[in-house]
């Protein structure tokens, strides 16, 4: 008889720990044939609000780092993904049906796609900042801020990389991060927390659910202290009105758009998550 | 700043504007180039020789302290025991400076102390509302006195932060001459230490500023903190107070002490503190005339580090006592 | 300091292996050299350290075609992303072996343990980083939609932060897509011996990185080599300018970061300790042997006095001594000849009429120092207010308004470097705005960064190193669509 495996248990990830949702909720997640795979934490409103409680705390300490600081920090997560390959490429074979072949190509590109990130961290500066040269006696500079906290609907059919993808983009400028991960496919997002978990990731920059996306998404839609929020997981028919529920605190909205997640993004991943801080100073004796 | 002291209004306090001047139009102190200064020489490497003249010096140097609403007669008696023999294994390990408690319980310090052999520690109290300073001037005095009729002989108190925030440095400066004649009216002259609780003043300005203004007014010693509130003792905190007495004595003649209080609590942390002093201030404040530590879990580091160095190996929280 | 004396704190040599000879690194591995060997030494105690292979105009050819033919089939071949990763692999294992490159970089250039540690390591592991990140994004630095790495190009480092000028060169240029071929120093060749061990635990291509030792001549057969596209030189003035008339109206191009005379200007609501701090610092750290020093001291006339008796008291606090004590403040001249430079460029000092004060400071009998050192009642006339020393020596003039500051600040046929201190911001941006220097610190002195461009205006240099900026060196735009 071939050895029991002992199963992962799969629980949200808030603040830098892993609990279960409060509402003491589950859902069953399966395979391509309808198999069982695991009952990750079903999470509620109140852990939604938890999340961005622990996102809005972590945040001057992660957008206070120097920018090396967080390249650093970011490189260091791409080392432990790839010490975790194998497992990743079983996962997403498993969540999202497709062959260890496929699933390998995309675990590696989410690995690169990460390193990319990291090593914007202390460019974007350069590119994105100026000095203007205003017509009086004046210095004046113009840099790109971190916009605060902001919230990923991640895409329900790239349960790895389309996740990356805006967390990386998110995580370089300085953000911190409230992620519902792909409702039908959330184990390998839950696997990437255990990463974060492990690297030097401070606790609450990144905090990943794990649910139906009809049932959270609207409160972090609608959640006075999220100052941006991507709708690349919202169903289609949903997403005028999850933006305009976004308005009450006119935070900065990232509609959907069908992408090749294999493909390099453009700059716009992070620019829209940026703010510019101009200042004048005069110049004088 | 190369105006003389030479202004007399300025040493006794009636001209309120020409002291208001004085201190704001002292150098400014850069925060980073501060900190980069404290951060190297918290770089030295202090070994062999050094560090055990370092920690026999720390000790000596220690008002140990217990400030807490539940303190006892008893809790204060050992106290007293620790601060007169801290290695009960050792006689060897030197005698604390102090022992810092609440005024009314100066006389139960002062007692013990007496009958255990440790008369030449000195007793401070912490007076003045400590540790918010927020009454009247009466009840200040009456909180002094109090202390020196009961035997201490040293005053801790703490300037008004909130007249120092609202620019109101002539008030503070009459405070503390005010405190400084009733510790000079007793029997013995008490020594005062000025509370400039640097957590609250936020900027190292504010802390140069208020050195200054505590040094005119007449402390002996200006000490960082009340140790109630963090940030307490930082380095670069009390490199600028070590450059502040620096500078007083070149102008003046006169030495003030420093004393480092909160947030000291590793042989590191205190070996660090004698590094600032001595390349600061200068050897002359390597002494506890000059210099103190109120600290009290610091005390059993020290000796734990002390017994590292005569026996040769690590030892543990058995080997040392809880008071 | 006789009461709190710190007793010796000696780091261990033993972490460091160094062989008792090198060859030179072609390749991929170690090839032998077919000129005349020489011997380096530690400058602290003169102790011969290793024999260092010297690379003939031959074994420059050998290296150079190693180099191309790396860039052809390998280099220029592989995805960007993947030549950034293995950068980054450079990057982390500078960083595991930290301690072992500090304790040989100080041995080999004599300067204080404390700051190859904490200085040069980290800065030098932090630029390979930095420009790891850059490698699949070079679209992005400001020189066209496709730009192209040169090919070969060939790199000579100065002796005074060995490992942290291998690093500003390196890793720009094969971030970029190039190959390498570079000359370290002649008295500093260990750290760049050590690198070589790091590019083959990487796992970097043979010939992407070549490492040829030697001195003046070998350096002379990289410049004129014709299949070099590219020439970076770190050093003298005097031999950038051989290097840019040999090189000027041929296709190869060249990057030349040079010497400095760099004024340090102190005016009077200067934060007072801290000025004193950035004066010492920008003088005396890595015993004055900075291209960007602070080596003229700019002080407005009516602080003078105070600002001079501070620095003196300060300065007598500097530990001089041992660099392999982790208190060592101030480390060893590098060489017999550097010694004799400085000590023959200050006495002209004396000679000329100005007035030295040194710190009073015990030098060990063998090795070679020199004590900190000001002169003062300098004017913009003295050979010692002109001339670069390269040393721990400070030349003190004053000035008595900001025009005036700027204008003695400017004379010179330097530009690299110059300090501001003030409380006022205006005044700083006013000053550096009017300052013809390639890099004004503002109060601090000596800051680096991989992301902040450093190099010189006129006879300082030509171009830019770090940064966004200094990219630009290593590539050329695409062509045109």
């Amino acid at each position: 008889m071939s050895r029991i495996e002992v199963r992962k248990t799969y629980k949200l990830f808030i603040g830098g720990a892993f609990p279960r949702s409060e509402s003491g909720r589950s859902y069953e997640v399966v395979d391509k044939e309808g198999n069982f795979i695991a009952n990750p934490a079903m999470a509620s409103r109140k852990d939604a609000r938890d999340a961005v409680v622990a996102a809005r705390s972590a945040y001057v300490g992660w957008s206070g780092a120097t920018a090396y600081n967080r390249g650093q920090v970011l490189y260091r997560v791409a080392e432990l993904m790839e010490a975790r390959r194998d497992e990743f490429i079983d996962e997403v074979s498993l969540s999202e049906g497709i062959g260890k072949g496929k699933a390998g190509k995309i675990v590696d590109a989410a690995i690169d796609r990460w390193v990319w990130y990291a090593g914007w961290s202390d460019k974007l500066g350069s590119i994105l900042g100026a000095t203007n040269p205003v017509a009086g006696p004046y210095y004046n500079f113009s840099i790109p801020e971190p916009v605060g906290v902001v919230a990923l609907i991640a895409p329900q059919d790239s349960s790895l990389l389309g996740l990356i993808d805006l967390l990386g983009a998110a995580l370089t400028t300085g953000n911190t991060v409230v992620a519902l991960a792909s409702e039908a496919s959330p184990l390998p997002a839950i696997t990437l927390s255990e990463v974060l978990a492990t690297s030097d990731v401070p606790g609450g920059v990144v905090n990943i659910l794990t649910g139906r996306t009809k049932e959270v998404a609207p409160w972090l839609a609608s959640h006075m202290d999220v100052d941006a929020i991507n709708l690349a997981g919202v169903a289609a028919e949903d997403v005028r009105n999850l933006a305009g529920e976004a308005t009450d605190n006119l935070k900065r909205v990232i509609a959907p758009k069908s992408r090749d997640w294999l493909k390099t993004p453009t700059l716009e991943a992070m620019t829209s998550l940026l703010e510019v801080k101009t200042v004048w100073h005069p110049v004088g004796i | 700043m190369s105006a003389p002291l030479a202004n007399a209004a300025l040493l006794d306090g009636t001209d309120h504007r020409a002291l208001h001047r004085f201190l704001l139009a002292l150098p400014a102190v850069d925060q980073v180039g501060a900190e980069g200064r404290a951060a190297m020489l918290a770089t030295r490497s202090i070994k062999t020789s050094s560090k055990v003249y370092a920690i026999d010096t720390a000790i000596s140097m220690i008002d140990l302290t217990t400030l807490e609403g539940a303190d006892t007669p008893g809790k204060v008696r050992a106290l007293c025991a620790k601060a007169v023999r801290p290695d009960p294994t050792d006689p060897t390990a030197p005698s604390v400076a102090a022992v810092c408690v609440y005024n009314d319980l100066v006389g139960i310090a002062r007692e013990h102390l007496d009958s255990i052999g440790g008369k030449q520690i000195h007793v401070a109290a912490v007076t003045t509302a400590f540790p918010s300073g927020r009454a009247s001037i009466a009840v200040k005095l009456q909180d002094t006195r109090d202390a020196i009729n009961t035997g201490a002989s040293e005053i801790d108190m703490v300037i008004d932060r909130g007249a120092f925030l609202a620019g109101d440095y002539g008030k503070i400066f009459d405070e503390i001459a005010a405190i400084k004649e009733a510790c000079d009216s007793g029997e013995k002259r008490a020594h005062l230490k000025v509370i400039l609780e640097t957590g609250e003043l936020v900027t190292y300005d504010n802390v140069r500023r208020a050195s200054w203004l505590a040094m005119l007014a007449g402390a002996d010693f200006i000490k960082t903190s009340t140790g109630k509130i963090s940030p307490a003792a930082t380095p670069p905190v009390v490199l600028v107070m070590l450059e502040a007495v620096r500078d007083f004595y070149a102008k003046t003649g006169t030495r003030i002490g420093v004393k480092a209080a909160g947030g000291i609590r590793s042989t590191k942390d205190a070996i660090k503190q004698l590094v600032l002093v001595n390349e600061t201030a200068g050897e002359e404040w390597l002494n506890p005339t000059l210099f103190r530590i109120g600290a009290s879990a610091l005390l059993n580091d020290l000796l734990l580090q002390r017994q590292k160095l005569s026996s040769g190996h690590y030892s543990g929280p058995n080997y040392v006592t809880l008071d | 300091m006789s009461l709190f004396k710190y007793a010796a704190a000696p780091e261990s040599r033993a972490i460091v292996n160094i062989a008792s000879s090198y060859g030179l690194f072609i390749d991929g591995e170690f090839v032998d050299g077919t000129g005349t060997a020489f011997k380096t030494i530690n400058p602290a105690t003169e102790e011969v350290l290793s024999e260092i292979a010297e690379g003939s105009a031959l074994d420059v050819d050998r290296a150079v075609k190693a180099a191309r033919r790396a860039y052809s089939k390998v280099w220029s071949k592989m995805p960007a992303a993947e030549r950034g990763k293995y950068l980054y692999r450079i990057a982390r294992i500078m960083q595991e072996r930290a301690r072992e490159f500090a304790v040989l970089e100080t041995l080999n250039n004599g300067k204080p343990i404390r700051e190859s540690r904490d200085v040069d390591v980290p800065l030098a592991a932090a630029h390979f980083f930095y420009h790891a990140g850059w490698a699949d994004k070079l679209e992005h630095a400001g020189v066209g939609s496709a730009p192209k790495p040169h090919g070969v190009v060939g790199q000579i480092i100065p002796w005074n932060f060995p490992l942290l000028m291998l690093s500003w060169k390196v890793a720009p240029a094969l971030a970029t897509g190039n190959t390498v071929v570079l000359k370290p120093a002649e008295t500093t060749p260990l750290t760049a011996l050590l690198f070589a061990d790091v590019c083959r635990q990487a796992g970097l291509p043979a010939g992407v990185v070549n490492i040829v030792t030697g001195a003046g001549a070998t350096g002379a057969a990289l410049v004129s080599h014709p299949d070099v596209n590219k020439i970076a030189f770190t050093g003298s003035t005097k031999v950038g300018k051989a290097i840019a008339r040999e090189i000027v109206g041929t296709e190869k191009s060249v990057t030349l970061e040079l010497g400095g005379k760099g004024a340090n200007i102190v005016f009077d609501d200067a934060p007072m300790d801290e000025t004193i701090e950035g004066i010492v610092n920008g003088i005396f750290f890595n015993q004055g042997h900075v291209c960007c020093a602070g080596s003229r001291l700019l002080i407005q006339e009516n602080v003078q006095d105070e600002v001079l008796d501070r620095l003196r008291k300060r300065m007598a606090q500097l530990r001089v001594g041992d660099p392999m004590d982790k208190n060592t403040d101030v480390g060893a001249i590098n060489s017999a000849a550097q010694l004799g430079r400085i000590t023959e460029l200050s006495n002209t000092g004396d000679s000329e009429g100005a007035e030295r004060w040194s710190a009073p400071c015990d030098l060990p009998a063998k090795g070679f120092w020199y004590a900190p050192t000001i002169f003062t009642g300098v004017t913009q006339a003295h050979r010692i207010a002109r001339e670069e020393i390269f040393g721990p020596v400070l030349s003190v003039l004053t000035f008595r308004t900001p025009a005036e500051a700027i204008e003695k600040a400017n004379n010179t046929p330097y530009g690299l470097s110059a300090g501001i201190w003030t409380d006022k911001g205006s005044r700083i941006l006013w000053t550096a705005a009017r300052l013809r220097a390639g890099v004004v610190w503002a109060n601090t002195f000596n800051r680096f960064d991989p992301t902040s461009p450093f190099g010189g205006y006129k006879e300082s240099g030509w171009g830019r190193e770090g940064g966004r900026h200094g990219l630009a060196a290593y590539l050329k735009q695409g062509e045109q669509a």
